[in-house]
Protein backbone atom coordinates (compact mmCIF):
# COMPACT_ATOMS: atom_id res chain seq x y z
CA UNK A 1 0.00 0.00 0.00
CA UNK A 2 2.97 2.61 -0.86
CA UNK A 3 1.47 4.05 -4.17
CA UNK A 4 2.19 7.16 -5.09
CA UNK A 5 -0.06 8.94 -7.61
CA UNK A 6 2.46 11.73 -8.60
CA UNK A 7 4.09 9.06 -10.73
CA UNK A 8 0.51 8.26 -12.91
CA UNK A 9 0.79 8.36 -16.25
CA UNK A 10 -1.57 10.51 -17.92
CA UNK A 11 -4.43 8.93 -19.78
CA UNK A 12 -4.84 9.77 -23.65
CA UNK A 13 -8.15 8.97 -24.69
CA UNK A 14 -8.57 7.43 -28.39
CA UNK A 15 -10.81 10.16 -29.05
CA UNK A 16 -8.05 12.36 -28.63
CA UNK A 17 -5.88 10.54 -31.11
CA UNK A 18 -8.27 10.54 -33.78
CA UNK A 19 -9.09 14.05 -33.52
CA UNK A 20 -5.56 15.10 -33.12
CA UNK A 21 -4.70 13.26 -36.40
CA UNK A 22 -7.69 15.10 -38.38
CA UNK A 23 -6.75 18.37 -37.46
CA UNK A 24 -3.40 17.97 -38.69
CA UNK A 25 -4.73 16.37 -41.39
CA UNK A 26 -6.70 19.87 -42.50
CA UNK A 27 -3.74 22.01 -41.49
CA UNK A 28 -1.55 20.41 -44.10
CA UNK A 29 -4.53 19.59 -46.85
CA UNK A 30 -4.68 24.02 -46.01
CA UNK A 31 -1.40 24.53 -46.15
CA UNK A 32 -1.09 22.39 -49.74
CA UNK A 33 -3.68 24.23 -50.94
CA UNK A 34 -2.26 28.28 -49.91
CA UNK A 35 0.69 26.94 -51.32
CA UNK A 36 0.78 25.09 -54.56
CA UNK A 37 -2.77 26.69 -55.93
CA UNK A 38 -1.13 28.71 -58.64
CA UNK A 39 -3.97 31.26 -58.73
CA UNK A 40 -3.53 32.82 -55.26
CA UNK A 41 -0.22 34.60 -57.64
CA UNK A 42 2.02 34.88 -54.89
CA UNK A 43 4.79 37.02 -56.61
CA UNK A 44 1.94 39.30 -57.53
CA UNK A 45 1.48 39.36 -53.33
CA UNK A 46 4.83 40.30 -53.07
CA UNK A 47 4.66 42.70 -55.36
CA UNK A 48 1.88 45.05 -53.85
CA UNK A 49 2.37 44.26 -50.24
CA UNK A 50 4.82 46.94 -49.57
CA UNK A 51 3.50 49.29 -52.26
CA UNK A 52 3.04 52.71 -51.09
CA UNK A 53 -0.65 53.01 -51.99
CA UNK A 54 -1.51 50.00 -49.37
CA UNK A 55 0.59 51.40 -47.20
CA UNK A 56 -0.94 54.86 -47.10
CA UNK A 57 -4.11 52.82 -46.75
CA UNK A 58 -3.02 50.80 -44.19
CA UNK A 59 -2.12 54.09 -42.29
CA UNK A 60 -5.89 55.32 -42.84
CA UNK A 61 -7.25 52.12 -41.83
CA UNK A 62 -5.10 52.24 -38.66
CA UNK A 63 -5.65 55.76 -38.18
CA UNK A 64 -9.52 55.99 -38.21
CA UNK A 65 -9.66 53.03 -35.91
CA UNK A 66 -7.60 54.39 -33.06
CA UNK A 67 -9.19 58.20 -33.61
CA UNK A 68 -12.84 56.61 -33.77
CA UNK A 69 -12.11 53.67 -30.79
CA UNK A 70 -11.04 56.79 -28.70
CA UNK A 71 -13.90 58.92 -29.67
CA UNK A 72 -16.24 56.37 -28.96
CA UNK A 73 -14.70 55.43 -25.82
CA UNK A 74 -14.48 58.90 -24.54
CA UNK A 75 -18.30 59.50 -25.48
CA UNK A 76 -19.38 55.56 -24.21
CA UNK A 77 -18.25 56.65 -21.29
CA UNK A 78 -19.83 60.06 -20.54
CA UNK A 79 -23.37 58.46 -22.10
CA UNK A 80 -23.26 55.70 -19.61
CA UNK A 81 -22.57 58.02 -16.31
CA UNK A 82 -25.84 60.24 -18.09
CA UNK A 83 -27.55 56.45 -18.11
CA UNK A 84 -26.58 56.01 -14.78
CA UNK A 85 -27.13 60.03 -13.37
CA UNK A 86 -30.10 60.41 -11.28
CA UNK A 87 -30.65 63.92 -13.50
CA UNK A 88 -33.49 62.37 -15.85
CA UNK A 89 -32.76 65.21 -18.97
CA UNK A 90 -29.13 63.57 -19.50
CA UNK A 91 -30.69 59.53 -18.92
CA UNK A 92 -33.09 60.76 -21.97
CA UNK A 93 -30.40 62.44 -24.11
CA UNK A 94 -28.44 59.20 -23.70
CA UNK A 95 -31.18 56.67 -24.46
CA UNK A 96 -32.34 58.85 -27.34
CA UNK A 97 -28.26 58.80 -28.51
CA UNK A 98 -28.26 54.41 -27.89
CA UNK A 99 -31.61 54.78 -30.14
CA UNK A 100 -30.50 56.26 -32.70
CA UNK A 101 -27.06 55.45 -33.78
CA UNK A 102 -27.20 51.87 -32.87
CA UNK A 103 -30.69 51.44 -34.64
CA UNK A 104 -29.45 52.81 -37.64
CA UNK A 105 -26.83 50.82 -40.30
CA UNK A 106 -23.31 52.10 -40.00
CA UNK A 107 -23.95 52.61 -43.96
CA UNK A 108 -26.41 54.82 -43.34
CA UNK A 109 -24.85 56.85 -41.01
CA UNK A 110 -21.74 57.27 -42.51
CA UNK A 111 -23.29 58.43 -46.11
CA UNK A 112 -25.42 61.09 -43.75
CA UNK A 113 -22.62 62.31 -42.32
CA UNK A 114 -20.73 62.48 -45.41
CA UNK A 115 -23.60 64.60 -47.07
CA UNK A 116 -23.93 66.83 -44.66
CA UNK A 117 -23.56 69.92 -46.60
CA UNK A 118 -27.03 69.33 -48.35
CA UNK A 119 -29.09 69.29 -45.42
CA UNK A 120 -26.98 71.78 -43.57
CA UNK A 121 -24.94 74.11 -46.31
CA UNK A 122 -23.50 76.46 -43.45
CA UNK A 123 -22.35 76.08 -39.74
CA UNK A 124 -22.74 78.82 -37.66
CA UNK A 125 -21.40 79.53 -34.18
CA UNK A 126 -23.75 81.55 -32.00
CA UNK A 127 -26.72 81.89 -29.29
CA UNK A 128 -29.96 79.64 -30.74
CA UNK A 129 -32.42 82.32 -32.62
CA UNK A 130 -29.76 85.37 -32.90
CA UNK A 131 -27.37 86.16 -35.66
CA UNK A 132 -24.63 84.02 -36.06
CA UNK A 133 -21.28 84.87 -34.79
CA UNK A 134 -18.99 82.65 -36.54
CA UNK A 135 -20.23 80.71 -40.20
CA UNK A 136 -18.64 78.31 -42.20
CA UNK A 137 -19.05 76.18 -45.13
CA UNK A 138 -20.24 72.54 -44.55
CA UNK A 139 -18.48 71.39 -47.23
CA UNK A 140 -15.05 72.98 -45.92
CA UNK A 141 -15.54 72.17 -42.39
CA UNK A 142 -16.83 68.29 -42.76
CA UNK A 143 -13.72 66.75 -44.75
CA UNK A 144 -14.42 63.31 -45.91
CA UNK A 145 -12.06 62.50 -42.76
CA UNK A 146 -13.94 64.26 -40.22
CA UNK A 147 -16.98 62.60 -41.93
CA UNK A 148 -15.76 58.96 -41.29
CA UNK A 149 -14.65 60.38 -38.01
CA UNK A 150 -18.07 61.29 -36.96
CA UNK A 151 -19.48 58.89 -38.42
CA UNK A 152 -17.54 56.22 -37.13
CA UNK A 153 -16.83 57.58 -33.50
CA UNK A 154 -20.32 58.27 -32.60
CA UNK A 155 -21.80 54.73 -33.73
CA UNK A 156 -19.01 52.99 -31.69
CA UNK A 157 -20.00 55.53 -28.66
CA UNK A 158 -23.33 54.04 -29.14
CA UNK A 159 -22.04 50.30 -28.32
CA UNK A 160 -19.31 51.46 -25.84
CA UNK A 161 -21.81 52.84 -23.83
CA UNK A 162 -23.01 49.79 -23.00
CA UNK A 163 -19.65 48.03 -22.57
CA UNK A 164 -18.97 50.89 -20.26
CA UNK A 165 -21.97 50.62 -17.80
CA UNK A 166 -21.66 46.84 -18.08
CA UNK A 167 -18.75 47.69 -16.17
CA UNK A 168 -19.10 49.88 -13.77
CA UNK A 169 -22.43 48.32 -13.17
CA UNK A 170 -19.80 45.29 -12.17
CA UNK A 171 -17.91 47.11 -9.33
CA UNK A 172 -19.40 46.68 -5.82
CA UNK A 173 -21.19 49.50 -4.83
CA UNK A 174 -19.38 49.76 -1.77
CA UNK A 175 -16.53 50.34 -3.14
CA UNK A 176 -18.01 53.91 -3.91
CA UNK A 177 -18.51 54.38 -0.15
CA UNK A 178 -15.01 53.41 0.98
CA UNK A 179 -13.80 56.11 -1.56
CA UNK A 180 -15.77 58.93 -0.18
CA UNK A 181 -14.53 57.84 3.31
CA UNK A 182 -10.93 58.72 3.12
CA UNK A 183 -12.65 61.94 1.19
CA UNK A 184 -12.24 61.50 -2.43
CA UNK A 185 -14.60 63.59 -4.45
CA UNK A 186 -17.24 62.21 -6.77
CA UNK A 187 -14.54 62.50 -9.80
CA UNK A 188 -11.55 61.46 -7.89
CA UNK A 189 -13.05 58.03 -6.58
CA UNK A 190 -14.04 57.13 -10.36
CA UNK A 191 -10.70 57.83 -12.13
CA UNK A 192 -8.96 55.99 -8.76
CA UNK A 193 -10.96 53.63 -7.58
CA UNK A 194 -13.78 52.75 -10.08
CA UNK A 195 -12.52 52.86 -13.31
CA UNK A 196 -9.91 50.83 -12.77
CA UNK A 197 -12.18 48.23 -11.41
CA UNK A 198 -14.58 47.95 -13.92
CA UNK A 199 -11.27 47.87 -16.74
CA UNK A 200 -11.40 44.33 -15.97
CA UNK A 201 -14.52 43.90 -17.50
CA UNK A 202 -14.84 46.47 -19.97
CA UNK A 203 -11.39 45.59 -21.82
CA UNK A 204 -12.45 42.00 -23.16
CA UNK A 205 -15.57 43.32 -24.93
CA UNK A 206 -13.84 46.65 -26.10
CA UNK A 207 -10.95 43.96 -27.88
CA UNK A 208 -14.23 43.03 -30.19
CA UNK A 209 -15.30 46.42 -30.66
CA UNK A 210 -11.86 47.36 -31.47
CA UNK A 211 -11.24 44.60 -33.85
CA UNK A 212 -14.84 44.64 -35.80
CA UNK A 213 -13.95 48.39 -35.75
CA UNK A 214 -10.48 47.72 -37.89
CA UNK A 215 -12.64 46.14 -40.42
CA UNK A 216 -15.63 48.40 -39.91
CA UNK A 217 -13.58 51.30 -41.54
CA UNK A 218 -13.36 49.40 -45.08
CA UNK A 219 -17.16 50.83 -45.50
CA UNK A 220 -15.47 54.09 -45.55
CA UNK A 221 -14.59 53.78 -48.88
CA UNK A 222 -18.20 54.60 -49.91
CA UNK A 223 -17.14 58.33 -48.81
CA UNK A 224 -14.18 58.53 -50.97
CA UNK A 225 -11.89 57.84 -48.15
CA UNK A 226 -8.63 55.63 -49.31
CA UNK A 227 -8.69 52.91 -46.63
CA UNK A 228 -6.90 49.35 -46.93
CA UNK A 229 -9.82 47.81 -48.94
CA UNK A 230 -10.28 50.57 -51.04
CA UNK A 231 -6.29 50.95 -52.08
CA UNK A 232 -6.80 47.26 -53.08
CA UNK A 233 -9.33 47.69 -55.02
CA UNK A 234 -8.60 50.78 -57.20
CA UNK A 235 -5.49 48.46 -58.39
CA UNK A 236 -7.50 45.08 -58.98
CA UNK A 237 -9.69 47.33 -60.79
CA UNK A 238 -6.90 48.27 -63.28
CA UNK A 239 -5.19 44.89 -63.67
CA UNK A 240 -7.88 42.15 -62.92
CA UNK A 241 -5.39 40.56 -60.22
CA UNK A 242 -8.22 40.42 -57.85
CA UNK A 243 -7.15 37.22 -55.67
CA UNK A 244 -3.80 38.04 -54.78
CA UNK A 245 -4.54 41.99 -54.23
CA UNK A 246 -7.16 40.38 -51.57
CA UNK A 247 -4.71 37.84 -50.14
CA UNK A 248 -2.31 41.20 -49.39
CA UNK A 249 -5.82 42.73 -47.58
CA UNK A 250 -5.98 40.18 -45.53
CA UNK A 251 -2.37 39.69 -44.45
CA UNK A 252 -2.52 43.18 -43.49
CA UNK A 253 -6.11 43.00 -41.79
CA UNK A 254 -4.19 39.82 -39.97
CA UNK A 255 -1.56 41.98 -38.86
CA UNK A 256 -2.66 44.77 -36.91
CA UNK A 257 -5.61 42.11 -35.33
CA UNK A 258 -2.35 40.15 -34.31
CA UNK A 259 -0.59 43.36 -32.88
CA UNK A 260 -4.08 44.52 -31.29
CA UNK A 261 -4.42 40.83 -29.37
CA UNK A 262 -1.04 41.21 -27.71
CA UNK A 263 -1.97 45.14 -26.66
CA UNK A 264 -5.44 43.78 -25.35
CA UNK A 265 -3.62 40.87 -22.96
CA UNK A 266 -1.01 43.40 -21.64
CA UNK A 267 -3.86 45.96 -21.13
CA UNK A 268 -5.95 42.43 -19.42
CA UNK A 269 -3.22 41.38 -16.85
CA UNK A 270 -2.42 45.03 -15.85
CA UNK A 271 -6.21 45.97 -15.02
CA UNK A 272 -6.31 42.47 -13.05
CA UNK A 273 -3.90 42.58 -10.89
CA UNK A 274 -4.93 42.17 -7.38
CA UNK A 275 -7.49 39.39 -8.19
CA UNK A 276 -6.78 35.44 -7.34
CA UNK A 277 -5.89 34.31 -10.64
CA UNK A 278 -3.11 35.40 -11.54
CA UNK A 279 -2.22 36.71 -8.01
CA UNK A 280 0.63 34.88 -5.97
CA UNK A 281 -0.20 31.98 -3.49
CA UNK A 282 -0.48 33.34 -0.07
CA UNK A 283 2.46 32.95 1.81
CA UNK A 284 2.14 32.20 5.33
CA UNK A 285 4.38 33.75 7.45
CA UNK A 286 4.42 34.56 10.95
CA UNK A 287 3.61 38.13 12.45
CA UNK A 288 6.19 39.83 13.66
CA UNK B 1 2.80 56.01 21.82
CA UNK B 2 2.17 57.35 24.79
CA UNK B 3 -0.83 55.68 26.88
CA UNK B 4 -3.16 58.61 28.38
CA UNK B 5 -5.33 56.75 31.32
CA UNK B 6 -8.80 55.66 29.58
CA UNK B 7 -11.59 57.95 30.61
CA UNK B 8 -9.63 61.07 30.20
CA UNK B 9 -12.22 62.63 27.95
CA UNK B 10 -12.32 66.32 27.87
CA UNK B 11 -15.53 68.28 28.29
CA UNK B 12 -15.19 70.05 24.34
CA UNK B 13 -17.64 67.97 22.17
CA UNK B 14 -15.84 67.17 18.78
CA UNK B 15 -19.03 65.30 17.66
CA UNK B 16 -22.03 67.00 18.12
CA UNK B 17 -25.70 65.40 17.16
CA UNK B 18 -29.15 67.56 17.33
CA UNK B 19 -32.05 65.74 16.94
CA UNK B 20 -30.95 63.60 13.72
CA UNK B 21 -33.94 62.38 12.05
CA UNK B 22 -33.98 59.47 9.52
CA UNK B 23 -36.43 58.54 7.11
CA UNK B 24 -36.36 55.69 4.31
CA UNK B 25 -39.68 56.08 2.44
CA UNK B 26 -42.44 55.92 5.47
CA UNK B 27 -40.09 53.71 7.52
CA UNK B 28 -38.32 56.09 9.87
CA UNK B 29 -34.56 54.84 11.39
CA UNK B 30 -34.03 57.35 13.86
CA UNK B 31 -35.87 59.05 15.89
CA UNK B 32 -34.78 62.78 17.30
CA UNK B 33 -31.44 61.47 18.26
CA UNK B 34 -28.85 63.98 19.67
CA UNK B 35 -25.71 62.84 21.10
CA UNK B 36 -22.13 64.67 22.22
CA UNK B 37 -18.76 62.92 21.61
CA UNK B 38 -15.91 64.66 23.83
CA UNK B 39 -12.25 64.39 22.84
CA UNK B 40 -11.02 61.12 23.50
CA UNK B 41 -13.91 59.54 24.64
CA UNK B 42 -14.86 55.79 22.98
CA UNK B 43 -18.80 55.27 22.41
CA UNK B 44 -19.92 52.18 21.62
CA UNK B 45 -23.38 51.93 20.47
CA UNK B 46 -25.28 48.59 20.75
CA UNK B 47 -28.94 47.23 20.57
CA UNK B 48 -30.89 45.06 18.49
CA UNK B 49 -30.23 44.54 14.86
CA UNK B 50 -32.74 47.28 13.05
CA UNK B 51 -32.05 49.41 15.48
CA UNK B 52 -30.61 52.17 13.72
CA UNK B 53 -26.69 51.80 15.49
CA UNK B 54 -25.22 51.75 11.41
CA UNK B 55 -27.80 54.19 10.01
CA UNK B 56 -26.51 56.36 12.93
CA UNK B 57 -22.75 56.09 12.10
CA UNK B 58 -23.23 56.53 8.15
CA UNK B 59 -25.22 59.61 9.24
CA UNK B 60 -22.22 60.97 10.74
CA UNK B 61 -20.09 60.24 7.92
CA UNK B 62 -22.74 61.84 4.91
CA UNK B 63 -22.98 58.49 3.46
CA UNK B 64 -26.45 58.97 3.97
CA UNK B 65 -28.58 62.09 3.96
CA UNK B 66 -30.16 63.06 7.19
CA UNK B 67 -33.52 64.67 7.12
CA UNK B 68 -33.78 66.30 9.88
CA UNK B 69 -31.45 67.65 13.09
CA UNK B 70 -27.98 68.84 12.17
CA UNK B 71 -24.82 67.29 12.93
CA UNK B 72 -21.89 69.63 13.71
CA UNK B 73 -18.37 68.32 13.37
CA UNK B 74 -15.78 70.60 16.00
CA UNK B 75 -18.49 73.40 15.85
CA UNK B 76 -18.86 73.26 12.02
CA UNK B 77 -22.18 71.77 10.85
CA UNK B 78 -21.74 68.91 8.33
CA UNK B 79 -23.23 69.39 5.03
CA UNK B 80 -24.70 72.21 4.76
CA UNK B 81 -23.62 76.10 4.93
CA UNK B 82 -25.16 79.54 6.30
CA UNK B 83 -26.44 81.47 3.42
CA UNK B 84 -27.85 84.83 4.37
CA UNK B 85 -31.02 83.31 6.42
CA UNK B 86 -31.11 79.95 4.61
CA UNK B 87 -28.88 76.61 4.79
CA UNK B 88 -27.76 75.46 1.56
CA UNK B 89 -26.73 72.16 1.02
CA UNK B 90 -22.77 72.03 0.44
CA UNK B 91 -20.82 70.67 -2.84
CA UNK B 92 -19.70 67.17 -3.29
CA UNK B 93 -15.68 68.69 -2.89
CA UNK B 94 -16.99 70.67 0.24
CA UNK B 95 -18.70 67.52 1.52
CA UNK B 96 -15.45 65.66 0.43
CA UNK B 97 -13.09 68.23 2.87
CA UNK B 98 -15.46 67.47 5.89
CA UNK B 99 -14.88 63.36 5.75
CA UNK B 100 -11.88 63.85 5.35
CA UNK B 101 -11.95 64.24 9.27
CA UNK B 102 -13.75 61.35 10.03
CA UNK B 103 -12.18 57.83 9.60
CA UNK B 104 -14.74 55.11 8.68
CA UNK B 105 -14.13 51.27 8.90
CA UNK B 106 -17.00 49.23 7.53
CA UNK B 107 -18.55 46.25 8.08
CA UNK B 108 -17.24 43.92 5.22
CA UNK B 109 -13.46 45.96 4.92
CA UNK B 110 -13.88 47.10 1.68
CA UNK B 111 -10.38 47.55 0.78
CA UNK B 112 -9.54 48.44 -3.00
CA UNK B 113 -8.88 44.88 -4.41
CA UNK B 114 -6.63 46.51 -7.15
CA UNK B 115 -4.27 47.93 -4.82
CA UNK B 116 -1.63 46.69 -2.44
CA UNK B 117 -1.99 46.77 1.19
CA UNK B 118 0.39 49.73 1.36
CA UNK B 119 -0.95 51.38 -1.67
CA UNK B 120 -4.48 50.91 0.27
CA UNK B 121 -3.42 52.83 3.03
CA UNK B 122 -1.27 55.27 0.79
CA UNK B 123 -3.92 56.14 -1.29
CA UNK B 124 -5.87 58.32 0.49
CA UNK B 125 -2.70 60.57 1.87
CA UNK B 126 -1.52 60.89 -1.63
CA UNK B 127 -4.60 61.52 -3.17
CA UNK B 128 -6.65 63.66 -1.12
CA UNK B 129 -4.09 65.55 1.06
CA UNK B 130 -1.67 65.45 -1.48
CA UNK B 131 0.92 64.17 0.89
CA UNK B 132 5.02 63.06 -1.10
CA UNK B 133 5.01 59.97 -2.18
CA UNK B 134 7.91 59.24 0.87
CA UNK B 135 5.83 60.39 3.39
CA UNK B 136 2.97 58.24 2.65
CA UNK B 137 4.92 55.43 2.17
CA UNK B 138 6.77 55.92 5.79
CA UNK B 139 3.30 56.67 7.41
CA UNK B 140 2.05 53.33 5.82
CA UNK B 141 4.38 51.41 6.91
CA UNK B 142 4.28 53.13 10.25
CA UNK B 143 0.16 52.70 10.61
CA UNK B 144 0.27 48.67 9.15
CA UNK B 145 3.18 47.52 11.80
CA UNK B 146 0.91 49.32 14.56
CA UNK B 147 -1.93 46.75 13.34
CA UNK B 148 0.68 44.19 12.94
CA UNK B 149 0.92 43.58 9.43
CA UNK B 150 4.28 44.65 8.35
CA UNK B 151 4.56 41.63 6.34
CA UNK B 152 1.78 41.86 3.94
CA UNK B 153 2.65 45.57 2.91
CA UNK B 154 2.98 43.91 -0.85
CA UNK B 155 0.21 41.60 -0.15
CA UNK B 156 -3.34 41.80 -2.46
CA UNK B 157 -6.28 42.36 -0.07
CA UNK B 158 -8.28 39.06 -1.80
CA UNK B 159 -4.43 36.96 -0.45
CA UNK B 160 -5.55 37.90 3.02
CA UNK B 161 -7.70 36.88 5.71
CA UNK B 162 -11.02 38.76 7.01
CA UNK B 163 -9.21 39.70 10.34
CA UNK B 164 -6.02 41.19 7.98
CA UNK B 165 -8.36 43.09 5.93
CA UNK B 166 -10.43 44.49 8.49
CA UNK B 167 -6.71 45.30 10.02
CA UNK B 168 -5.65 47.24 6.94
CA UNK B 169 -9.01 48.97 6.68
CA UNK B 170 -8.64 50.72 9.61
CA UNK B 171 -4.41 51.67 9.12
CA UNK B 172 -6.50 53.14 5.80
CA UNK B 173 -8.77 55.00 7.68
CA UNK B 174 -5.93 56.49 10.53
CA UNK B 175 -3.54 57.39 7.28
CA UNK B 176 -6.40 60.46 6.90
CA UNK B 177 -5.57 61.58 10.58
CA UNK B 178 -9.10 61.61 11.09
CA UNK B 179 -10.45 63.66 14.34
CA UNK B 180 -13.11 60.69 14.88
CA UNK B 181 -12.63 57.53 14.07
CA UNK B 182 -16.10 55.15 13.54
CA UNK B 183 -16.67 52.01 13.29
CA UNK B 184 -19.72 50.28 11.92
CA UNK B 185 -19.80 46.42 13.69
CA UNK B 186 -15.71 46.29 12.72
CA UNK B 187 -16.11 42.35 13.92
CA UNK B 188 -19.76 41.34 12.04
CA UNK B 189 -18.49 39.72 8.99
CA UNK B 190 -15.38 37.92 10.81
CA UNK B 191 -14.92 34.11 11.41
CA UNK B 192 -14.86 33.70 15.40
CA UNK B 193 -10.87 33.09 15.43
CA UNK B 194 -10.35 36.29 13.99
CA UNK B 195 -12.61 39.02 15.87
CA UNK B 196 -10.30 38.98 18.75
CA UNK B 197 -7.15 40.11 16.65
CA UNK B 198 -9.66 43.66 15.40
CA UNK B 199 -10.73 44.32 18.50
CA UNK B 200 -7.21 44.68 20.10
CA UNK B 201 -6.31 47.16 17.47
CA UNK B 202 -9.63 49.10 18.41
CA UNK B 203 -8.82 48.74 22.07
CA UNK B 204 -4.92 49.96 21.13
CA UNK B 205 -6.48 52.73 19.63
CA UNK B 206 -9.47 53.24 22.57
CA UNK B 207 -5.83 53.23 25.11
CA UNK B 208 -4.01 56.08 23.34
CA UNK B 209 -6.79 58.51 23.35
CA UNK B 210 -8.40 58.15 19.86
CA UNK B 211 -11.69 59.49 19.74
CA UNK B 212 -14.01 57.03 18.66
CA UNK B 213 -17.52 55.86 17.60
CA UNK B 214 -17.65 51.67 17.34
CA UNK B 215 -21.03 49.98 16.69
CA UNK B 216 -20.44 46.96 18.20
CA UNK B 217 -21.98 43.55 19.25
CA UNK B 218 -19.33 42.66 21.31
CA UNK B 219 -20.61 43.55 24.51
CA UNK B 220 -17.38 42.15 26.14
CA UNK B 221 -15.52 44.72 23.86
CA UNK B 222 -17.81 47.67 25.06
CA UNK B 223 -17.36 47.08 28.87
CA UNK B 224 -13.68 46.76 28.64
CA UNK B 225 -12.63 49.65 25.58
CA UNK B 226 -15.49 52.12 25.62
CA UNK B 227 -15.69 54.76 28.01
CA UNK B 228 -19.28 55.35 27.44
CA UNK B 229 -21.97 53.38 26.02
CA UNK B 230 -25.28 53.99 24.23
CA UNK B 231 -28.04 51.35 23.98
CA UNK B 232 -30.50 52.17 20.38
CA UNK B 233 -33.83 50.47 19.97
CA UNK B 234 -36.19 51.03 17.42
CA UNK B 235 -34.25 54.18 16.12
CA UNK B 236 -33.63 56.29 19.88
CA UNK B 237 -31.55 56.40 22.07
CA UNK B 238 -32.48 53.80 25.27
CA UNK B 239 -30.10 53.94 27.80
CA UNK B 240 -26.67 55.74 27.96
CA UNK B 241 -23.91 55.89 30.51
CA UNK B 242 -20.86 55.27 31.70
CA UNK B 243 -19.80 51.64 30.07
CA UNK B 244 -18.68 49.60 33.04
CA UNK B 245 -21.79 50.60 35.19
CA UNK B 246 -24.28 50.81 32.93
CA UNK B 247 -23.34 47.45 31.45
CA UNK B 248 -23.26 45.94 34.70
CA UNK B 249 -26.54 47.52 36.00
CA UNK B 250 -28.73 48.50 33.61
CA UNK B 251 -31.30 50.90 34.57
CA UNK B 252 -33.71 50.20 31.52
CA UNK B 253 -35.31 46.78 31.17
CA UNK B 254 -35.11 46.89 27.32
CA UNK B 255 -31.61 46.86 28.14
CA UNK B 256 -31.47 44.24 31.01
CA UNK B 257 -33.72 42.08 28.58
CA UNK B 258 -31.23 43.10 25.58
CA UNK B 259 -28.00 42.20 27.67
CA UNK B 260 -29.62 38.93 29.21
CA UNK B 261 -30.07 37.61 25.20
CA UNK B 262 -26.93 38.86 23.96
CA UNK B 263 -24.46 37.74 26.60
Amino acid sequence: MDDDISQALHRTGPLRWIAGIALACITLQVLFFLVTNPRFEWPVVLKYLFAENILQGLGTTLLLTVIAMVVGTVIGTVAALALMSEFKPGRWAAQTYLWAFRGTPLLIQLIFWYNLAYLLPKLSLGLPFMAPVAEWSTNEVVTPFLAALLGLGLAEGAYMTEIVRAGLLSVDPRQYDAAKAIGMTPTRSFFRIVLPQAMRFIIPPTGNQVISMAKATALVSVIAMNDLLHSVQLIYNRTYEIVPLLMVAVFWYLCVITLLYALQSRLERHYSRGHRRNAEPVIETAVA
Amino acid sequence: MQTPPLTQASQRPVLSLRNVVKRYGSFQALHSVSLDVREGEVVAIIGPSGSGKSTLVRCIHQLEAIDAGAIYLDGELLGYKRVGDHLRAMGSADIARQRQQLGMVFQQFVLFPHMTVEENVMEGPMQVLGDKRSDALNRAHHLLKRVGLSDKLQSYPQQLSGGQQQRVAIARALAMRPRVMLFDEPTSALDPELVGEVLNVVTDLARAGKTMVVVTHEIAFAREAATRVIFMEAGRIVEEGEARVTLASPKTERLRTFLSRVM
